[in-house]
């Protein structure tokens, strides 16, 4: 066995989510999901020498009197990517990653602020997420003759794990046909509303901790195996063209992912046959299709028909957003919903997934990001130590 | 049958609008005189749009404005029912146009039904005004 000091995903945290948690601030359900995964992990605050927590980390730290401790700056998934390099560099040694938000968006008068910059060549044309990602959407239905009804099997199906998950916001609202879906009134054609993501209010938080650690450790560890980030520009800025392509040649934004998908496999040595469980972003039911065909789990155009066959459902070859996702888990503002991702498929891995448990979990994909939003980021995890 | 509810018009209320830059700016005072503008690269002769200070192509800063003949073909859309704020009335139709010199620009369909929306429906640029001094260039069927 190699000596080499590696990272561990050793403690993960949701606190409660809902639509609205009256009487919380994005504070509080901050601390609670940083303590609730400290002692996940069996670690305590004063272990901490490391937080990622977007625009919030240097306050975090000031406020937790944390000091001198490493800050970290990226965002999503890509967090935890960053937290492990900085662990296996000997820059920290216990990194707590996290993201929380209550009270943001609580007039639904308009959509939520985080959906609608205010961009001049964006904002006089009434766009927002479900209109970015429509555009692309619509331009595969065209393209390759995708159809409603498969959007919406990709929608009941993650609808109806959120349906069997009591930590979900929309658990027992369930289950969904297909045909509910595409009857819930349209809000972006060709989206629907059972199609969208909801907004909800919710906190998270994971731990990175260096394996010298592992005594103290309370759970089965989870490990990050391979990563990859394929950015093509700022999110909801641009035309969200399925073709829109760099200098280098390689894959236009519709594809969104593959090169980091590609990479993720290779430095796991994995195939994407090992992987048991696709902890997948669903902003919008069509993003499924698409991160399917961009990570090569099926040809071009072939997404479609291959929801349609069940390949997604819980007990089918590649079940997806297992807890629901943010269609019926939880949407919690922009970072939450990126971290929440990874937590499900530690979850998995674990085995403590209930009655959504992928029998035998040992290596899930999780993704972030979609191609309405010009970029896809891709992690694999999996509970053998890759060191 | 399309009821008058769901003909696709411009907006009538004043709409929210980012200020303009100075690399911006002449798009818009353009559109104040129902032009279309867009960049032409003078070292490598790349269309760019939006606005940039630097050629995306060449990073050349040798960027000229030229006028666009406002013809185009439909790239992708999509029908919103529920507006982004209350000042946008529904439906409407934000959509992906590619201009026939070769460049992609966010618009709205508009004076057309959702029904006739296809892919490389050819298009042509037709100006409103949405509210204190801004005048947006919508597509509508050529």
């Amino acid at each position: 066995m190699s000596k080499r000091r590696g990272a561990v995903i050793a403690g993960i945290f949701n606190t409660r989510q809902a639509l609205r948690l009256d009487g919380e601030t994005s504070r509080s359900l901050a601390i609670q999901a940083i303590t609730g995964a400290l002692d996940d992990a069996g670690l305590t605050l004063a272990d901490v020498d490391g937080i990622s927590a977007d625009a919030e980390g240097a306050a975090l730290i000031y406020d937790l009197r944390l000091g001198p401790a490493w800050r970290g700056s990226a965002f999503g998934l890509m967090m935890v990517h960053e937290a492990v390099a900085a662990i296996e560099y000997g820059l920290a040694n216990v990194i707590v990653i996290v993201a929380a938000q209550a009270g943001a968006h609580r007039s639904h008068a308009a959509t939520a602020p985080w959906t609608r910059p205010e961009n001049e060549f964006v904002a006089p044309w009434g766009m927002f997420t479900a209109a970015e990602f429509a555009l692309i959407a619509r331009r595969h239905m065209e393209v390759y003759g995708t159809t409603r009804e498969q959007l919406s099997v990709v929608a009941a199906t993650i609808r109806n794990n959120g349906d069997r998950n009591p930590e979900a916001v929309y658990y027992g609202r369930g289950p969904f046909k297909p045909a509910d879906i595409t009857a819930s009134r349209p809000i972006a054609d060709p989206f629907h509303l059972l199609d969208c993501a909801m907004t909800s209010e919710g906190g998270c938080a994971v731990v990175l901790a260096s394996s010298d650690r592992a005594g103290s450790f309370r759970r089965k560890p989870a490990y990050v195996l391979g990563a990859g980030a394929d950015f093509y520009g700022p999110s909801y800025q641009f035309p969200p063209a399925w073709d829109l392509a760099g200098r280098g040649g390689g894959d236009p934004n519709g594809l969104a992912g593959r090169r980091a998908a590609d990479l993720a496999f290779a430095q796991a040595g994995l195939d994407r046959a090992d992987v048991d469980v696709l902890e997948l972003y669903d902003p919008f039911s069509f993003e499924v299709i698409r991160q399917l065909e961009a990570f090569r789990f099926c040809g071009a155009g072939e997404g479609g028909p291959f929801v349609a066959d069940g390949h997604i459902q819980l007990g089918g070859s590649h079940p997806v957003a297992t807890d629901g996702g943010l269609m019926s888990f939880s949407h919690a503002g922009v970072n939450p919903q990126m971290i929440q991702r990874v937590i499900r498929g530690v979850q998995q891995l674990r085995g403590a997934a209930g009655p959504l448990q992928v029998k035998g979990a040992r290596v899930a994909l999780c993704s972030n990001g979609g191609a309405g939003a010009l970029f896809t980021t891709v992690m694999l995890l999996g509970d053998d130590r890759p060191w | 049958m399309v009821t008058p509810q769901e003909y696709l018009r411009p907006q009538a209320a004043q709409l929210p609008q980012a200020e303009p830059g100075p690399v911006t700016a002449p798009f818009w005072a353009a559109c104040r005189r129902l032009e279309l503008l867009y960049q032409r690269c003078g070292h490598c002769d790349a269309a760019m749009f939006p606005p940039a200070e630097l050629c995306r192509q060449c990073l050349a800063p040798e960027l000229r404005w030229e006028r666009s003949a406002g013809r185009g073909a439909l790239y992708s859309w999509t029908i919103v029912h529920r507006p982004v704020t209350p000042a946008f009335t529904t439906p409407y139709a934000p959509a992906i146009v590619t201009l026939a010199e070769g460049y992609q620009m966010l618009t709205n369909i508009v004076h057309a039904t959702p029904g006739q929306l296809r892919l490389d429906l050819p298009v042509r640029v037709t100006f409103a005004e949405a509210g204190a001094g801004l005048v947006l260039p919508y597509f509508e069927p050529a």
